[in-house]
């Protein structure tokens, strides 16, 4: 049908889209311009999300097609509340979101401060320590559990070197008490390098000639450390912590690659308890309500400290 | 239902304009675990290919991922695999959510007769509900746990010389799960031709299902029953007996005493490592790895010996593996499928595929008088097949395994709580299990 | 430079350059480890004490893009091997059978990761151009919601995506998984190009108004040169996220549009675990990665700070 009206509009398009371009006003360009990206997010953002509130107050299970689909209520809620592996993966996370920040913080800070020193080559060594931040955790994770093996892993053998106990005599990974350090170790090898690009920024943006005032005041480098070095690298450290919190909160790929969660449940975190709650057991209305738990908890979270974190800029 | 539409309109837009991807143009995708049957099968399905024309395509995911990975792909009702050999335990839920396919009126119409095959890989593979005729996979490797040990260390003199003087009796291959702690003790640490060598290697995977497979064969053998045999769904007293608690703490005192460091998420394939490189006197494993050990270049012909799980205070059980070959029914080559299991159904293919290392269910092959010493472990092999039990079927088998994974992880392998805690709590998982199933 | 009260003394550059060398050593150790072991032989991989220098082999790689079975000693003399990747998996006992998917896989990351970074860079110019400079209502609460996506945990937002797609039938598709990865990118690309587009004056773009270009000409012939680098650098940074993306891939791909990321840790031996294998997908999947941030260095900090932060 050469001839249908939606051909004749198929073959008038090009010119006709640039005469209407030309004529169209800021206002509707800016409108043209910004509708498909709210569009999209809403699409893949917010309407899941709405849909994933929705599911919660269902016992729906994706592997169950047949059954009914009944409204729970607040049910699912109140089962994740009350349930005390949920408040021990919840812990297992605090762990490692404290001890991965501090790490990465002190680390991080030093690391900065000293290539701050302007050294030769400091430009080489900030581009060799940045590479594990960019790379694929799962990759990596997967990788590191090779690292970890007592007797043919080079982290045991290496700590065995240092220390001469025998790399056999402790699994990282395997062992209780040392697993949740496991994953602390890599994901503060990997991201110590973005706390430290950001402080980094922070020493940059402080002018020398508040270091030369003080200096004719004679303050001791101490006393400049503490009253000038900190106050203005602090708002940059605490983006970082922020980035870093959120980040971690959401810790996913590089743990279940390094542990799985275990042993037992020692390093089971949130989201991997929540796959497996939602890809394993397929308890769909019942991980959707956890999913919101803890949307809720990542977004007022991050927004008390970001309230904060104004508050520490604006003084 | 309202969000359909929903769903509809919000998306529509979405992929208008983005690229369509075309299925594959492979003719017969069969997707089963990576593991060396699976190359078998390979190897196998050549002469399918030849006879019917059909170009075969292959998905093989390791153990660790494989139901994870496989049951997504049913549940988001993918078109990825035509054939699925799918685990034991999956029979129910893919039954009743409508993953696979009935086979009854295609077996009477092929005149393929389930009598033929092993009635406890029948009941294990192929059954939904269990115990009644209604058939949704074809048994396809018939597989169970059982140990490998190193024959060539137990026969040295000197270590014979010493393990009698130890425990007052011969090393060889053990009769009890006592007797083999004792086996394992005896070469945990051992320096032998210059290196230390471990116990056993035995399952402690966390993430799928690897720690209760292995834990299973001492709890069966002290006298764990999944439910009141009069009414299965009654677990208070079976699960948790003082049997099963004695089990669950033999099992601990096994990992504890005997096995390599670091073992503490092992399955099969860490297993077999352990093994193959000389690390352990004994592996527990499933009985697809005895032709690869026996073909092994540095472990394999008389260096290595088999024995089916040993016996218990209570008997003598061993934990079912294996799988039946089903059609999923999001399939669009439904046909072909079916043509692949007809073909794989006959008794020449079924022979053959046990040549090639492949564990056929079929009564023809195992039955035939030359079976027991056709391979040096074909005899472990019957011995291992007869003293069966599996795990629960039901659809809500991924739940049940979780809790169990749970449980038996955290008392095993990170050491908390006591065995009766662990086996209470594990009571309680269940029943609530079974109660938002309606079962109870 | 002249003298400063603020420039380190000599001894202290060479301390903290020590120290910085110090670590650096030891975080680029387990990257050299595994472009090393990906050339070991499977026995070298494992050895106890492990070894640091092993005998070269690219073992590893052949097993990594081949498939193989084992052969019984009779077939692999009927077949002598005719290529040195052939010699090499036969002394092991083995035949190649066809490729492996280890390149299907890595192809689909490159599709899938192009792709989604095109459409995330190309609508996200559109938005951050029309953000930095037209007047739009809520402007502040829009931005703060596309940064707000971001924080949604991956495997919270997959519970409903699953289902989206698979009633869509967008479930282990390239297409499905490029438009949740434009989305996820989205907030990113417009914070970055935002950023950049703001540094560039608007002087420019009201001369070219002025000298009879349209809104749209101006935009398309002004600006978009001038934020070239801004748009190259914001599309790496979109790529190396759909590039390492694991847990999306994980659930919502299988046999059809899976990744890199969640197929490299699968990749077993037929004999136990072939870490050399794992090695050499892990070096092949890395390079790249590592290659763009050199490149992007100057950029970096822009990058993974959604644009908070300029150096």
């Amino acid at each position: 049908m050469p001839d249908s009206p939606s051909d004749r509009l198929a073959t008038a398009t090009p010119s006709g889209v640039a005469r209407t371009i030309r004529g169209l006003s800021d206002r509707t360009i800016a409108w043209i311009f910004v509708a498909p990206t709210i569009f999209l997010l809403l699409a893949i953002n917010i309407f899941p999300l709405i849909w994933t509130i929705r599911l919660s107050f269902t016992n729906y299970r994706v592997n169950r097609p047949n059954a009914d689909v009944e409204w729970v209520g607040l049910q699912n809620y109140q089962r994740i509340l009350n349930d005390p592996d949920v408040w021990a993966t919840m812990q297992a996370t605090a762990h490692f979101l404290i001890w991965t920040i501090v790490l990465q913080v002190l680390i991080g800070f030093a690391l900065a401060w000293l290539i701050n020193r302007k050294f030769k080559g400091n430009d080489l060594w900030t581009t060799i320590i940045v590479l594990p931040m960019m790379l694929s955790p799962a990759v990596v994770g997967n990788f590191w559990t090779f690292l970890y093996q007592p007797q043919i892993g080079l982290f045991n053998t290496v700590v065995g070197y240092l220390t001469g106990a025998a790399p056999d005599s402790f699994s990282m990974i395997g062992d209780v008490a040392l697993a949740p350090w496991s994953i602390v170790i890599v994901d503060t090898w990997m991201w110590t390098p973005f706390v430290m690009l950001i402080c980094l920024a922070g020493l940059r943006s402080i002018p020398d000639s508040i270091y030369e005032a003080a200096e004719c005041d004679r303050a001791s480098a101490w006393r400049q450390f503490w009253t000038i070095t900190v106050p203005m690298v602090l708002p940059f450290l605490m983006l970082a912590v922020l980035f870093r919190g959120i980040e971690n909160f959401k810790m996913f790929d590089l743990v279940v690659q390094l542990t799985g969660g275990g042993p037992g449940n020692t390093t089971t975190l949130t989201a991997i308890d929540l796959k497996r709650e939602a890809f394993e057991r397929w308890r769909t209305g019942y991980a959707s309500a956890y999913a919101v738990i803890l949307f809720v908890t990542v977004f007022g979270l991050a927004s008390i400290y970001v309230k904060a974190l104004n508050k520490v800029k604006e003084r | 239902m309202k969000t359909k539409y929903l769903v509809t309109a919000a998306a529509s837009a979405l992929i208008a304009g983005s690229v369509a991807t075309s299925a594959a143009a492979q003719d017969l995708t069969l997707c089963w675990a990576a593991w060396d049957p699976a190359n078998a099968l390979v190897e196998l399905s050549r002469d399918f290919e030849a006879e019917s024309g059909y170009t075969m395509a292959f998905e093989f995911v390791p153990w660790p991922n494989f139901a994870d990975r496989m049951l997504n792909e049913l549940n988001s009702g993918g078109q990825l695999c035509d054939l699925m050999i799918g685990d034991s335990q999956w029979i129910g839920g893919s039954a009743e959510a409508g993953h696979y396919i009935q086979l009854n009126d295609f077996f009477d119409a092929q005149g393929i007769t389930m009598d033929d095959f092993i009635p406890a890989t029948v009941t294990g593979y192929s059954e939904w509900p269990k115990g009644t005729p209604n058939y949704w996979a074809l048994p396809a490797f018939g597989d169970v746990v059982g140990w490998t040990y190193r024959r060539d260390w137990f026969e040295r003199p000197e270590l014979q010389e010493e393990f009698q003087a130890t425990y007052g009796r011969a090393l060889d291959v053990p009769n009890t799960l006592e007797e083999l702690r004792d086996i394992a003790e005896f070469f945990q640490g051992r320096e032998i031709d210059g290196t230390t060598v471990y116990g056993a290697a035995i399952y402690t995977e966390r993430g799928s299902e690897g720690i209760t497979m292995g834990v299973t064969n001492a709890l069966y053998n002290y006298g764990f029953e999944y439910g009141n045999p009069e009414s299965p769904y009654d677990l208070d007293g079976f699960v948790n007996s003082e049997g099963a608690v004695a089990g669950l703490e033999f099992y601990r005192s096994l990992y504890e005493c005997c096995t390599p460091p670091g073992s503490s998420n092992w399955y099969m394939s860490e297993n077999i490592d352990a093994y193959r490189s000389g690390q352990v006197a004994m592996q527990m494993n499933f009985a697809f790895i005895w032709p690869g050990v026996n073909a092994d270049p540095n472990v394999g012909g008389d260096r290595s010996g088999y024995f089916p799980n040993p016996a218990g205070p209570a008997g003598q059980f061993a934990q079912l593996g294996g799988q039946g070959i089903s059609v999923v029914s999001y399939s669009d080559n439904v046909d072909a499928a079916l043509e692949y299991i007809a073909w794989f159904a006959q008794p020449e293919v079924q022979s053959r595929w046990w040549e090639m290392g492949g564990y056929s269910a079929l009564r023809a092959v195992v039955e035939d008088p030359g079976f027991a010493s056709s391979q040096p472990y074909a005899q472990t092999f019957l011995d291992s097949k007869a003293i069966v039990k599996d795990f629960w079927a039901e659809p809500a088998y991924a739940d049940l395994l979780l809790a169990m994974q749970d449980r038996v992880h955290n008392y095993v392998i990170a050491g908390s709580g006591t065995a009766q805690e662990a086996l209470d709590g594990l009571v309680a998982d269940w029943e609530e299990i079974f109660e938002d199933e309606g079962l109870r | 430079m002249s003298y400063s009260v603020t420039e380190p003394s000599k001894p202290q550059k060479w301390i903290a350059g020590l120290l910085v060398a110090a670590y650096g050593i030891i975080t680029i150790l387990p990257l050299l480890w595994i472009i090393s072991t990906s050339f070991k032989s499977q026995n070298d991989a494992i050895a106890y004490p492990p070894e640091v220098f092993s005998e070269f082999t690219l073992g590893g790689y052949v097993n990594l893009f081949t498939t193989q079975t084992r052969q019984s000693a009779e077939a692999l003399e009927a077949n002598p091997p005719e290529t040195w990747y052939d010699e090499i998996v036969h002394e092991r006992g083995m035949a190649i059978v066809g490729p492996s998917r280890f390149g299907e896989r890595f192809m689909n990351s490159v599709i899938i990761g192009f792709g989604s970074t095109f459409l995330s860079v190309f609508l996200g110019t559109l938005a951050a151009y029309a953000f930095s400079r037209f007047r739009i209502p809520l402007k502040d609460d829009l931005l703060f919601f596309i940064l707000s996506t971001r924080m949604m945990p991956p495997i919270a937002v997959a519970i409903p995506i699953f289902l989206m797609f698979r009633g869509l039938g967008l479930s282990d598709t390239h297409a499905g998984m490029i438009l949740l990865y434009t989305a996820v990118n989205l907030s990113l690309s417009v914070w970055l190009l935002k950023g950049f587009i703001d540094e560039i004056p608007r002087e420019y773009e009201e001369a070219a108004l002025i000298d009879g270009y349209t809104r749209f000409q101006a935009f398309y012939k002004v600006v978009l040169p001038q934020a070239a680098t801004g748009i190259a650098s914001t599309a790496i940074f979109c790529l190396i996220f759909a590039w390492n993306e694991y847990a999306f891939a994980v659930l919502l791909t299988s046999g059809n549009a899976q990744t890199a990321p969640p197929f490299i840790p699968t990749i077993i031996g037929v004999t136990g675990q072939d870490w050399p294998a794992v090695a050499a997908g892990a070096t092949i999947f890395l390079v790249p990665v590592m290659v763009f941030t050199i490149l992007l260095r100057k950029h970096l900090l822009r990058g993974i700070t959604f644009g908070a932060v300029r150096k």
